[in-house]
């Protein structure tokens, strides 16, 4: 597929990682997903082809938000919860950067829940990237919005009592048109996640399953930990069966209404029974399914889930501006100030 | 068309309401008599007063709904205090609005609007034409709805659509009794109605039909006449101070060359702003209605950092929860305009009616220490000027700043004298250039302490800014103590050195004497008139209203220091008098409070004027 997004200005030149490092000492702790996720982010990067002073990071508040630090482009660390709307204004003010939102559970899900549904209802064209620890870090431990039901933190001493958001779920909820999920410990399905959402027109959310080494360590290794993410891990391809499993022995078939594992060669089955993957459909619901599946029954899917084609709000203001331009009488302020009624004296 | 030439009263100024249920057509009636007063070239203010219901219930108190029209032959400065002619279409206007008419005002009523039923509605215990409460008023007793019902009957007009057509009766008699030219208005049905010419047909009838119905009772022996104020030439046209609060901050974004970004929430009674914003897209404004009043600033300021002026509107409930976001455009040093159109709080408090309370929260409502440059307006039509003045002030000096607007001078409306764009001030901001080799984030000009603005796209400036403190001049981030201390003082110092930038101080009378008169913002009209009134008495007493408040003018001191006695009058409990306290701790500085969602009355100002005068 060709590169879709035609609004931010383009470079010949090849950029590489060293365009985007910055020199600021990297302040997570050691082991801490953010690494992989920075790393990640300087090797996708220059190959998108935009100019390096087309990309504009945006970030909230807690340890993900001091992303913008650490590499070199335009950048803004914004308040708690607010990165979605400061990256609203940036976008519409500005179409032709491209806009990368860094943000955390805390931030984008509890605090900045509003902004985070509403952007992606209006389709504003930026990329937010968003990264799930499960855990308040920046604070020390306390739950957030995505810890699994029951667990102990330094607030929930018994454990919580309150059902974590499913990210896809949430996304897809609020008419989102792009998500894809990636584990912090595969640099290149992360590259390659991030170049699709780069490419996608519209609000892309990219959740990132990431290791919080201190308060929240090993929070997703039951599905992405070396022994079990075979059976644990669907990884979709566009236009490809959906099997896992240590020797692709496993896909997902849809039954009467709802998804189940089937094992190929069982029971009749085939590779040619098995759903194929379509993350460009608009109709969101057998993504929708998707975002959901988790052990133990299922595997927990991980990619491209969705990636939709509608317009981005972006888009339509320019559009109505271009609009008006052209067909109104009052092209500057002088009309304007004699617009309707007026009289001499 | 008169009988007789009727005598005429010539008066220098007459306030005349127009009040009605919600559905009579008072604004649209209150609006049509206020553009001919200005045609025949009378100066005017006007103020609607809306029921803060959309659709209370008919005939009831809680539904009324009215416009009042000061007009004049000399300056007006307010909307005026008490009413010397009132339309009241319905018993429950007349109850509410009887305690602003003057002694031997003028009510015009409709006499079908009273039965038994409607006069309970309205609260009267008895009916108000029997019970002597209406004899010291010159009232005329009129039965509207009939005749306007007759006025139609050849033409087959169903009883509704007549009936919604009173409303042009009433004001055909009022045109009688100010002795108005009916053209401008039938012109004006001929517009309106373009596409449905039986309703030209049906007002035009009707209004001349009130015309000449005054006319034939001759409803007063009088003309009143309000003859052409000596007004400066050139081209006029009505505004309301939300409107030209938009129009200016059009006219910065484009004599600054800075696209204009507006992220709002409505709220009243700021919506206008947003509203009338929304419609001027073909000059490139970029409106954005966000989800809350959080997103609406902090939309602003991703806009601000990509070189937009960046702008948003509100009023009290809404600059409280925007405070955060303000402390992170102080702290990054970006240009943001904030208005904040000020109604009745704390809380909802009286969304609909004005207050000057929210003066400390725009002056100290953030964490941290967090200056911001702070204005006011003192008129719907200066709001334009004082829109423009924030947003080049804000942008040449990269910091946030506040603009007070309120209710009454948002809603109300003045004469607006036309400004060519080539004459407004220029607006250079402090745009970095391309691949400047010395360019810091906190890189400050010497003189100003303003940063350079570095917009993203822009080879060779890549940098980062955000809410954490960050390194004098380079820009990274810092816990270091003593940088803390350097960068709070260059944030404080940056937005004083404003004072260099605005006009000095004016007062109004002479610059010494026993008693100055401090007012700020919304307040100008009633205490402008209050004084000049003293004052055309051989009063000793002068004016001085404040438009900037942070920082005030550099002359303040010695203005303050002319005078014996100082009286600071504000629309709350005393935040400006207490700011200019803390400022210059003088003894003598006394105040004059209201906090009733009320403008100041005249009289009042003068009664405790004449008090401080008086008292040794």
């Amino acid at each position: 597929m060709e590169f879709v997004n035609m609004t931010v200005e383009r470079t010949n030149v090849q950029l590489s990682k060293a365009d985007f490092e910055s020199d600021q000492m990297v302040k997570w702790c050691p082991g801490c997903g953010g690494h992989a996720i920075l790393a990640a982010v300087e090797r996708v990067f220059p190959k998108i082809g935009y100019r390096k002073e087309n990309f504009c990071m945006v970030s909230g508040i807690g340890c993900s938000s001091r992303f913008p630090y650490y590499v070199n482009t335009y950048g803004i660390h914004g308040i708690h919860g607010r990165a979605a709307a400061i990256s609203t204004g940036v976008k519409i003010a500005n179409p032709r950067l491209s806009v990368w939102t860094v943000t955390g559970d805390g931030d984008s899900l509890a605090i900045g829940g509003n902004h985070f549904i509403h952007v992606i209802r209006r389709n504003v064209d930026i990329n937010i990237l968003l990264f799930n620890n499960q855990i308040y870090g920046l604070t020390k431990g306390q739950f957030s919005p995505t810890t699994p039901m029951g667990k102990v933190t330094k607030t929930s001493p018994m454990g919580t009592i309150e059902h974590p958001f499913n990210i896809g779920e949430l996304v897809m909820g609020a008419q989102g048109t792009f998500f894809a999920r990636v584990p912090d410990n595969n640099i290149t399905l992360m590259t390659e996640c991030m170049f699709e959402a780069a490419k996608h027109d519209g609000t892309s959310v990219t959740e990132i399953m990431e290791n919080c080494i201190i308060f929240a360590d090993k929070a997703h290794a039951p599905v992405t930990g070396k022994e079990v993410k075979d059976e644990n891990m669907l990884i979709l391809k566009n236009g490809a069966p959906m099997v896992f499993g240590k020797n692709n022995d496993k896909g997902l078939i849809l039954k009467d209404t709802m998804l189940e594992v089937a094992e190929i060669g069982k029971n009749g089955i085939t590779v040619d029974d098995i759903l194929v993957h379509d993350q460009y459909n608009q109709d969101p619901g057998i993504q929708l399914m998707l975002a959901k599946l988790a052990p133990p029954h299922f595997p927990m899917v991980f990619g491209v889930i969705r990636s939709a084609m509608y317009p981005t709000y972006d888009d339509l203001v320019e559009e109505q501006i271009k609009y008006a331009k052209e067909t109104s009488k009052i092209k500057n302020v002088d009309d304007l100030l004699n617009s309707g009624d007026t009289w001499e004296i | 068309m008169a009988k007789k030439k009727r005598p005429v009263i010539e008066r220098e100024e007459v306030v005349v309401k127009f009040v009605g249920d919600s559905g009579d057509g008072m604004q649209l009636t209150g609006s049509m008599f206020s553009d001919v007063a200005a045609l025949v070239g009378n100066d005017l203010a006007t103020f609607p007063d809306f029921p803060a219901e959309i659709r209370a219930p008919q005939n009831t108190v809680a539904g009324v709904s009215g416009f009042q029209v000061h007009m004049g032959s000399s300056k007006i400065f307010t909307t005026g205090d008490l009413v010397d002619v009132l339309v009241a279409m319905n018993p429950a206007s007349l109850k509410s609005n009887l305690k602003w008419a003057k002694k031997g005002a003028t009510i015009l009523t409709d006499t079908d609007a009273y039965d038994e039923k409607t006069i309970e509605k309205a609260g009267y215990k008895n009916n108000p034409f029997t019970d002597n409460s209406l004899d010291s008023f010159n009232m005329i007793k009129a039965p509207i709805t009939t005749l306007t019902k007759e006025s139609l009957k050849d033409l087959g007009v169903d009883n509704k659509i007549a009936e919604r057509s009173k409303n042009m009766f009433a004001l055909g008699m009022l045109y009688y009794i100010f002795n108005r030219d009916l053209k401008p208005s039938f012109k004006y049905f001929e517009d309106k109605f373009k596409k449905k010419p039986e309703l030209i047909q049906i007002n035009k009838i009707v209004l001349q039909a009130g015309y000449n119905y005054a006319d034939t009772i001759e409803a007063l022996e009088s003309v009143i006449q309000v003859s052409p104020a000596n007004m400066q030439k050139g081209r006029y046209r009505n505004i309301t101070g939300n409107v030209a609060t938009a129009w200016g901050l059009l006219a910065a974004a484009e004599k600054s060359g800075r696209p204009l970004f507006l992220g709002s929430y409505p709220i009243t009674p700021a919506t206008e702003i947003l509203m009338e914003l929304a419609k001027h897209k073909s000059l490139g404004a970029k409106v954005f209605q966000a989800e809350d009043e959080i997103a609406g600033i902090c939309s602003a300021i991703g806009a601000a950092f990509t070189g937009s002026l960046a702008c948003t509107t509100t009023s009290g409930p809404g600059l409280s929860l925007k405070s955060e976001a303000i402390g992170l455009a102080v702290i990054t040093e970006l240009p943001l305009v904030i208005v904040n159109v000020q109604r009745g709080g704390p809380s909802t408090g009286l969304p609909t009616k004005s207050e000057q309370s929210d003066l400390y929260q725009a002056l100290f409502g953030r964490n941290g220490e967090c200056p911001v440059i702070v204005i006011a307006a003192s008129t719907s039509e200066n709001c334009f000027y004082y829109a423009y003045e924030i947003a080049k002030l804000s942008m040449e000096h990269m910091t946030p700043a506040i603009l007070l607007t309120d209710g009454y001078l948002g809603f109300g409306s003045t004469l607006f004298r036309i400004p060519k764009m080539a004459d407004m001030p220029e607006i250079n901001p402090p745009i970095a250039e391309a691949n400047d080799p010395d360019y810091k984030p906190y890189k400050r000009d010497p003189e100003t302490l303003v940063r350079q603005w570095a917009l993203p796209g822009t080879e060779g400036l890549r940098h980062r800014i955000g809410g954490l403190e960050k390194e004098n001049i380079i820009g990274t981030v810092s816990t270091d103590p003593m940088n803390h201390q350097i960068m709070t003082n260059n944030r404080a110092q940056k937005v004083e050195l404003v004072a260099n930038f605005i006009p000095e101080q004016e007062i109004e009378g002479p610059a010494e004497g026993d008693l100055l008169v401090v007012s700020w913002g919304g307040t100008y009209g009633a205490v402008h008139s209050a004084v000049s009134q003293m004052q055309k008495e051989g009063k000793n007493v002068s004016h001085a209203h404040f438009h900037y408040i942070m920082p005030l003018p550099k002359n303040t001191d010695k203005v303050l220091k002319g005078f014996k006695k100082i009286v600071v009058c504000e629309l709350n409990s005393g935040q400006f008098v207490n700011y200019l306290r803390m400022k210059f701790p003088m003894p003598n500085i006394s105040q004059f409070n209201k906090v009733q969602g009320l403008p100041f009355m005249i009289n009042e100002l003068t009664d405790k004027f004449n008090q401080l005068l008086e008292e040794k």
